[in-house]
């Protein structure tokens, strides 16, 4: 039977958010109007409060609905059955609840609600921001709501909601007609790249950095509605930190699952989608460097207003560019569409003429100082440090809006047919690689000026040392690298060089910070380990990009192709099943099709396991031991979590220093989305060895099997199958056999034969079964030998067995594999760069919650100091 | 001039040479015939072609050659491009899985020799996103 009441009772509760948002915002208005204000009623207020809270518990109702409905299978909704299936574990249906986009909005909703009670329960600070900050809070939830809201109204659509009934999304389908009742017994499951740890982290990270980004952004409205113009700066710094290190880090780890999982080979692949986010981070980056500048001598206000509005205006752009459906010929990950383009073009809209608007008109009143800064003080570097982000970030933007020109000419009437930059990787490189020269050089020399009371002789002595040790040890490299073969690199290449050098400086420079500030107040040392993070980020990049090495080149010295003279690549190699190929300094062969085992920590030969109907069973035809440990015994039914996925051992043996590994590669040819492969690494400390299949046979297609041979064979006859010696043993009558079920007067009787391989010798046992008075055949499949053995008859009288043989093409994959150097340096730079950005919220904060007094007396002094 | 107008200028600057730089690398949707006029003037700039696969009265693709036994790192087939010219396209890669379910492709590459070198497919399968379809065996639990 259907259940409708959780869906009605989500629906109830999308409706309810959406109202209590209206009220929200409108009593949060009337709040912070400076009438209300001055007589100090909080009437406005408390109601205003009470509306938030029914806003969010009404979310939270909505989130409990949806997951009921993922959680209890519950496929007479459409979300749960086109997101989910049976055999999900629970983590991963927490990532399907957020794969599709209504789910995702739900994500975004929800944090906006954290972050709206975490301020209007902050402190005292913040008393007189709550009502226009909570104001501008309430009015993103009541636009966002409408996105999931499901309502129509004559032709027009407002949002999508996730509870709608299949019977109501597929209106066409017949099945529906017979039975309106009528409920899917299983749904179609969650996309598998997307089945990984990364996936369940990930998004609500990611979406807690979108979500973050409105703090500032709203502080900074309050200001200018307020006219509090510079006040806003001391409490938004800190959430302005914490929306730039969230966003960050759930970048990294996008970029780090799609390392892991995508087979592209790469972290970053400039797809709009990441572009998306990277864009916003830039100038929220380069919005906090404005900020700080404001909070220590009181300059940059205005470009600090306009780049804290344009990072939230730009997430709004991502979210429009990303599920509006605009970017579908550009991009494999964005969302369809839902038809809410118009809905996130008029959230988009409103936004961004409300905050121009807002601030054009109070421009004049936003207070500037008239004094000329100077080259030598830490404030021009700064400064100048927050254009280069801003540009680099112009820059990825305006490529990436490619698709939207066109469409906003198709609009207008003008045909256009621009596409993305066909390399985009050399595109986007050719600019982002300078920004981070300029962006090093700038870190390093930006914080050592603002750490020094600038002038010229100063400056010269704090810039000496890591100048002269960033010289010495690049040369080093340099030289090491080139002459002496040390490293797998050749660090050759001007423009690298370029980068290898400026990223060390930042590196040396911020240290002899950190080394002065452990003396005065280590607290204090946040940006420069904040910007070592991202120079150790650099240099990761740089290497793991810049010299990435695929080693699995074609080798076999076949000739190519006649007509193609260009430059070609051809990177990957095909192996046969155990035959061992050269590749690059390895000697790789190719195991065979391994499972994943429920209960056994490694993964299990298909050999071993004897499939059932049931896909997610099977049967043990050996014991399943790892390392003497059985953990399961012939004729066990064991638990295949994820039989879709098949993982290919290889095995890689380094022809120089004898040592070997196993990687098992994975794929999964799924029906809906081709060839999913996805790679396994061996990480060195100095390197990644990176290895996926690109392709291998269609385990769905029939395989083609020779023509049937027939072999009349005695006991301990030796007979040449395929190029390999077989000796028939004999032959053996069992009880049991597995899946057959055994009645009185059936008789299974079962060959024994060895083969020898090439590596080993095989044993095979193919079935023959009188059941009912007909004989039943369970042929042997050798897929190491390309074997199909089928036991066909018995003659007692004269002792003779009929074997038939098939032969066919061997197993096979093609492989690809690179090699990336010290892309550790990456990751471990993002955690730095992390910890540095923690710091830096400890202190701003702290910063906040102090007496205004001191601390404005301080800015003052530095302020003097600044004049004289 | 005070420094503010310099670094305004300077950024100015900066915006227009990227503006300009990206128009430069733009990349086009054509069809083949200005890929081949574009090949024949002499020009090495990568093209996207959208196009449909060649497939006989049964549905089956038509001209698609991959023998990975051969070479693995050959694949070639016909592009059919909206004005209904077709082309042999070779991509130096293993054959995309899914190739044959696809309905729309699109190709990135340029010109050589008489046959279009393709080094990124983008394959649009009908149903790569979004299920529009109830599976029959689903609804054996009726």
């Amino acid at each position: 039977m259907i259940n409708t009441l959780i869906g009605d009772i989500g629906h109830l509760s999308v409706i309810i958010a959406f109202v209590a948002a209206i009220v929200s915002s409108y009593a949060y208005f009337m709040a912070s109007r400076t009438s209300t204000e001055a007589t100090g009623d909080t009437t406005w207020r408390r109601f205003a409060r009470g509306a938030f809270y029914v806003h969010g518990a009404a979310v939270l109702v909505v989130i409990f609905a949806l997951f009921n409905i993922i959680y209890e299978h519950r496929y007479e909704y459409y979300y749960a059955w086109s997101h989910s299936s049976n055999h999900l574990p629970v983590h991963y249906m927490i990532s399907c609840f957020w794969e599709g986009q209504e789910g995702s909005f739900l994500l975004w909703i929800f944090w906006h609600v954290v972050l709206g009670v975490v301020l209007m329960n902050a402190g005292k600070k913040n008393k007189q921001w709550e009502a226009p900050v909570m104001a501008m809070f309430s009015f993103v939830q009541l636009f966002l709501t409408s996105m999931i809201l499901g309502v129509v109204i004559g032709d027009v659509k407002i949002g999508s909601s996730p509870f709608i009934l299949m019977r109501d999304f597929m209106t066409d389908a017949p099945v529906f007609a017979m039975d309106p009742n009528f409920k899917p017994e299983d749904g179609t499951g969650l996309n598998p790249l997307l089945q990984n740890y990364w996936m369940v982290i990930h998004p609500p990270t990611l979406f807690l950095g979108f979500a973050a980004t409105l703090v500032p952004f709203a502080f900074a409205m309050a200001g200018l509605w307020k006219n509090k113009f510079g006040e806003w700066v001391r409490p938004a710094l800190p959430w302005a930190h914490f929306a730039a290190v969230t966003l960050g880090i759930g970048t990294v780890m996008g970029a780090y699952w799609a390392y892991e999982t995508l087979n592209f080979g790469g972290y970053w692949n400039w797809d709009p989608v990441e572009n998306a986010v990277y864009i916003p981070w830039l100038v929220l980056v380069g919005a906090i460097h404005t900020l700080i500048i404001y909070r220590r001598s009181k300059q940059a206000l205005r470009t600090s207003f306009i780049l804290v509005i344009t990072s939230f205006i730009l997430i709004l752009y991502a979210t429009f560019l990303t599920r509006s459906g605009i970017l579908g010929n550009a991009s494999v990950h964005s969302f369809t569409d839902l038809g809410l383009s118009g809905q996130l073009f008029t959230y988009l809209t409103a936004f961004a003429v409300l905050a121009i608007g807002l601030l054009i008109y109070k421009w004049k009143h936003i207070p500037t100082t008239e004094k000329e800064i100077s080259t030598y003080s830490g404030e021009f570097w700064v400064f100048v440090g927050a254009v280069v982000l801003c540009l680099a970030a112009f820059q990825v933007l305006t490529t990436t809006s490619i698709p939207v020109y066109n469409s906003f000419l198709g609009f207008i009437g003008i045909e256009s047919n621009a596409a993305l930059p066909a390399d985009q990787i050399e595109h986007y490189t050719k600019f982002q690689l300078w920004a981070g020269v300029l962006i090093a050089v700038l870190t390093g020399i930006g914080q050592l000026m603002w750490w020094r009371k600038a002038d010229k002789s100063s400056f010269k002595d704090a810039i000496t040392m890591p100048l002269m040790l960033t010289l010495l040890f690049a040369s080093l490299v340099i030289i090491l690298s080139n002459k002496f073969d040390v490293f797998a690199f050749k660090l050759d290449n001007p423009v690298y060089i370029t980068l290898f050098v400026t990223s060390l400086f930042a590196v040396f420079a911020n240290l002899s910070i950190i080394l002065n500030l452990l003396h005065k107040k280590i607290s204090l040392s946040g940006g420069a380990v904040a910007h070592i993070g991202i120079a150790l980020m650099l240099l990761g990049i740089l290497f793991s990009s810049g010299y990435s090495n695929i080693i699995s080149g074609n080798n076999s010295g076949m000739l190519y192709s006649r007509e193609f003279p260009d430059e070609i690549n051809r990177d990957n190699v095909l192996l046969w099943r155990n035959t061992t190929t050269d590749m690059d300094k390895y000697s790789v062969s190719y195991r065979g099709q391994f499972l994943e085992v429920a209960g056994v920590p490694d993964y299990v030969n298909k050999e071993v396991l004897f499939r059932t109907e049931d896909e997610y069973t099977a049967i043990a035809r050996a014991d399943i031991k790892i390392k003497d440990k059985v953990y399961y015994k012939t004729g066990d039914t064991v638990e295949l979590p994820s039989p879709e996925n098949t993982y290919y051992q290889v095995e890689y043996k380094n022809r120089e220093t004898k040592e070997s590994f196993t990687l098992y590669p994975r794929a999964q040819v799924n029906p809906n989305m081709g060839l999913l492969a996805s790679p396994d690494i061996k990480s060195f400390a100095d390197k990644d060895l990176y290895t996926h299949v690109s392709s291998v046979p269609d385990p769905n297609e029939e395989k083609e099997w020779s023509e049937l041979q027939e072999y009349t064979v005695t006991m301990g006859d030796t007979i040449i199958l395929n190029d390999y010696v077989a000796i028939f043993n004999g032959v053996e009558v069992i009880k049991e056999v597995p899946g057959v079920e055994l009645k009185k007067g059936d008789v299974a009787v079962q060959a024994d034969m060895k083969i020898m391989g090439e590596k080993k010798t095989y044993h095979a046992h193919p079935l023959l079964i009188f059941k009912d008075g007909m004989a039943g055949y369970y042929p042997e499949i050798l897929e190491d030998l390309g074997l199909r053995l089928t036991f066909l008859n018995i003659d007692p009288a004269k002792q003779e067995f009929k074997i038939g043989v098939n032969t066919t093409q061997k197993d096979y994959i093609i492989l690809k594999a690179m090699e990336k150097p010290f892309v550790n340096i990456l990751w471990i730079g993002t955690i730095v760069m992390s910890i540095g950005f923690i710091m830096a919220i400890t202190r701003r904060n702290q910063e906040g919650s102090t007496a205004k007094a001191p601390k404005a007396k301080a800015v003052k002094k530095a302020d003097k100091a600044q004049v004289a | 001039m005070k420094k503010s107008h310099i670094i305004g200028i300077i950024i100015i600057a900066a915006a227009i040479m990227i503006i300009m730089s990206t128009a430069g690398d733009a990349s086009t949707y054509v069809d083949f015939g200005e890929a081949k006029e574009l090949a024949e003037d002499g020009s090495k700039t990568k093209v996207h072609v959208v196009g449909r696969l060649k497939k006989d009265a049964k549905g089956h693709i038509v001209g698609m050659q991959y023998d990975p036994l051969v070479d693995p790192n050959f694949f070639s087939f016909m592009l059919v491009d909206t004005n209904r010219v077709e082309q042999k396209v070779v991509y130096f890669n293993p054959k995309p899985q899914d190739f044959e379910r696809s309905e729309q492709v699109v190709i990135t590459g340029n010109m050589q020799n008489d046959v279009f070198v393709a080094d990124k497919i983008l394959l649009k399968c009908p149903s790569k996103y979004v299920e529009k379809e109830v599976k029959q065996n689903t609804t054996a639990g009726l």
